[in-house]
């Protein structure tokens, strides 16, 4: 069978993640969904205290590395290569993994990464898992795949276990829970903890260390009854078939060591070539993402070892719209990404408007460029939009990702769609064609500017326009707009000869 | 050395007395810059918008327009990193080695104005003076696509009579984006109070900033709020002299 980077080649071009499964899509448009978050006040509160706190320990700590941007050049351009070479490193990641003991699954989408993983797990006789983070798995929408199929899955990072019990959905690729406060956690662990396993203590506080012992008291015995656990890979080694994880809490420790079987779901450009890689990864990743030197725990395992650990280790690899996205030469570094969210919490849309408006797992700066390449723009058009291209991500970004280009491109696309699959313009699209008519005639560009004179009569009052009707209204809903000049620049340059007329001939 | 004035086209229709403001500066620092009139648009709307298809022929029309000048200094960081990045992009998209040539050239000359009298003319002294209490945002552009650093500072240091107050938060997109202010309305519009809460925390009389499309934004919103402060571009205020006797 012929392959493309390594999966049985399809037809025509890569597909996108298909649609009805998984979480790349938001119910609507980015302005809408953002609009309510804007108005709750708790979410600005938190969010913006949050990616404070969390932007002023990431900017210490890579300001510690004199040769951050080095490591930075060297991060991209490993993952270039990988990226470049995917069908050999994958090959050889199935081959380790396998002579390892190991059994490589490879998903085309979400549907069959959840289905395998389904299978796997009603093999193993269990009807309960526990899981890592993942945001492979919450890309797939594993959870509910799991819970249609009779198996409960029970997240055990502490922010992701919040998330789960308050029946709601992660906000930030980091910090899940960053929506909430801890006010808030303690009523969500005393109404849900036990309905689903050991109950919170009823006289429960909101301080976080006993909110932390209230967690791991009620996750002890979830890791203890799990036959089987669940994961996602920040990275898999091809030349050992080596995957590993990073974390701070120890729950992932937990997860990949006590269960029997380990079943571990990894988008597919995670893979990197060598060990040695981790040198320049193991540096970028903590720093951007938590701002910390190095995280509390990285566990990584190559296939499964009688008598020590999981005695049954499946690694699935997903496709889900990444060979789509690896097919445009403009969009596809995109994959560089290492999840690290440095640009979540530097961005200032994302600050105010909050990971659910984006409406899918990938939120903020990275989510608005890898969501609507996964799923195809005509899915996800109003993410591209969702940036004033203010450049603040691409600064931080440890990889090098430049997202506001990437954007710009992906706006493009969108205008591409939808001339393609309309023969009316929109209004938007006459409204740039009409303005480019005009700007390639300095003859009518000059006119076209003389005519805004007319604008003067809206303003003659307070020497301000403070109300036009739409679309211009989106304007002056918040903003009051000057008075249009007397006369535009060029026509005082002629009329004044150069200004010289005015200076009385110097 | 020859120098042109990039006007663009926001100035030109919108806030002409920013471009008067520029001539007058540079006059009295010596340079006869001169206004090419067949110039309109970068095309920056078009491109950032996604319409880079119709930005093409505004990119060669802008190329054109400046042709044979040594230098082309703007009121604008924005319009000159459209010209220093996007132009050469999309140039070399479109597969014209001509039109790349040219473009790759022009870039190299385009200064902005902060970028123009600092590097080119080596000063930052323009002998002006303003006697104001004068807060300055330093736009996105300016910063992450320019690099201008802290070149507005440097003059506005040096302007007498300016006391010039730190902005909290002065690196942080004040919302306007450009097609962005009216596609996300209300994200622009928070991020535009976190702005002004930051700008009337300083006291200042004045907020300035090196380019006219996020003074529009800031100054509407300080307007629409009638918060006693005032807009005026670093050109304007570079420009100012004292009355003579």
């Amino acid at each position: 069978m012929s392959t493309f980077l390594g999966l049985p080649a399809p037809p025509g071009a890569p597909p996108t993640a298909p649609p009805g499964v998984g979480h790349l899509r938001g119910d609507r448009p980015f302005p809408e969904a953002a609009a309510d978050a804007l108005a709750d006040p708790q979410l600005r509160h938190n969010l913006g205290r949050a990616t404070r706190t969390i932007r002023g320990k990431r900017n210490a700590v890579v300001a510690e590395l004199p040769d951050w941007a080095e490591l930075r050049a060297a991060g991209a351009a490993i993952k270039d290569d990988v990226l470049a070479h995917l069908d050999t490193y994958l090959l050889q990641l199935e081959e380790k993994v396998t002579s390892a003991g190991g059994v490589v699954h490879w998903a085309r989408d979400a549907a069959e990464a959840n289905a395998i993983v389904l299978e796997l797990v009603l093999a193993a006789g269990a009807t309960e898992v526990v899981k890592v983070k993942s945001m492979a798995t919450q890309e797939t929408g594993l959870n509910e795949a799991l819970a249609a199929g009779g198996v409960s899955a029970w997240e055990t990072d502490l922010a992701e276990l919040i998330v789960q019990l308050g029946d709601d959905a992660p906000s930030h690729i980091l910090v899940p829970a960053i929506h909430r406060n801890r006010a808030e956690i303690r009523e969500i662990f005393l109404r849900a903890m036990g309905g689903v396993g050991r109950a919170a203590d009823p006289g429960l506080t909101d301080d976080p260390a006993a909110l932390a012992e209230a967690a791991r008291l009620h996750l002890r015995q979830k890791f203890l009854d799990a036959e089987v656990a669940i994961s996602g890979a920040n990275f898999a080694i091809a030349e050992t078939g080596t995957l590993g994880v990073v974390e701070s809490e120890g729950n992932g420790r937990m997860c990949l060591t006590l269960p029997r079987v380990l079943i571990t779901v990894m988008g597919l450009e995670k893979v990197v070539p060598t060990w040695q890689d981790l040198e320049v990864f193991l540096q970028l990743l903590p720093r951007s993402s938590t701002g910390e030197r190095m995280n509390p725990y990285t566990s990584t395992w190559t296939g499964v070892h009688p008598g020590d650990g999981p005695q049954e280790f499946h690694l699935v690899l997903l496709d889900n719209g990444r060979t789509a996205v690896l097919a445009d030469p403009q969009g596809r570094s995109a994959l560089r990404c290492i999840r690290c969210s440095a640009c979540l919490n530097v961005c200032p849309v994302y600050e105010r408007a909050g990971g659910h408006a984006y409406g899918s797992v990938y939120p903020g700066p990275i989510g608005a460029v890898l969501s609507p390449q996964l799923t195809g723009v005509a899915e996800n058009p109003s993410l591209p939009f969702a940036s004033s291209l203010c450049g603040a991500c691409y600064d931080v970004c440890p990889v090098a990702i430049d997202i506001p280009s990437m954007l710009v491109h992906l706006r493009e696309r969108v205008v591409e769609d939808k001339r393609a699959h309309s023969r009316i313009p929109t209004s938007e699209q006459a409204l740039m064609s009409a303005a480019k008519w005009t700007m390639l005639r300095p003859g009518r560009w000059a006119a076209a500017l003389r005519a805004g004179r007319a604008g003067r009569v809206l303003g003659r009052r307070r020497d301000r326009i403070g109300a036009l009707p739409p679309p211009l209204s989106a304007w002056t809903s918040t903003r009051d707009l000057p008075r249009p000049p007397e006369q535009t620049f060029r026509d005082w340059w002629v009329s004044s000869n150069g200004g010289h007329a005015e200076d009385g001939g110097t | 050395m020859r120098v042109a004035l990039f006007v663009t086209c926001l100035v030109d229709g919108v806030v002409p007395d920013v471009a008067k403001a520029t001539v007058r500066l540079l006059r009295r620092l010596g340079v006869d810059v001169e206004v090419p009139l067949a110039q309109t648009c970068c095309g920056q709307m078009h491109i950032n918008t996604g319409y880079a298809g119709q930005a093409l022929p505004l990119v060669q029309q802008h190329a054109d327009a400046f042709r044979g000048f040594d230098a082309v200094v703007t009121p604008s960081g924005s319009c000159a990193g459209s010209v220093r990045h996007q132009h050469p992009a999309l140039a070399a998209r479109s597969g014209q080695a001509g039109l790349q040539r040219q473009v790759e050239d022009l870039a190299s000359r385009t200064y902005e104005l902060s970028e123009f009298l600092v590097d080119v003319l080596g000063v930052t002294d323009v002998g002006a003076y303003y006697p104001h209490k004068v807060t300055f945002h330093p736009t996105c552009h300016s910063l992450r696509v320019l690099r201008v650093g802290d070149r507005p500072l440097r003059l506005l240091r040096a302007v007498q009579g300016l006391e010039l107050v730190e902005l909290p938060d002065a690196e942080v997109c004040c919302g306007f984006g450009g097609t962005f202010a009216v596609k996300n309305p209300d994200v622009s519009a928070a991020m535009l109070s976190d702005k002004l809460r930051h700008v009337l925390s300083t006291d200042a009389e004045i907020c300035s900033a090196g380019d006219s499309s996020c003074l529009l934004h800031i100054g509407g919103g300080l307007s629409r709020t009638r918060a006693g402060v005032r807009t005026v571009h670093l050109a304007e205020i570079l420009a100012s002299e004292p009355v003579p006797a």
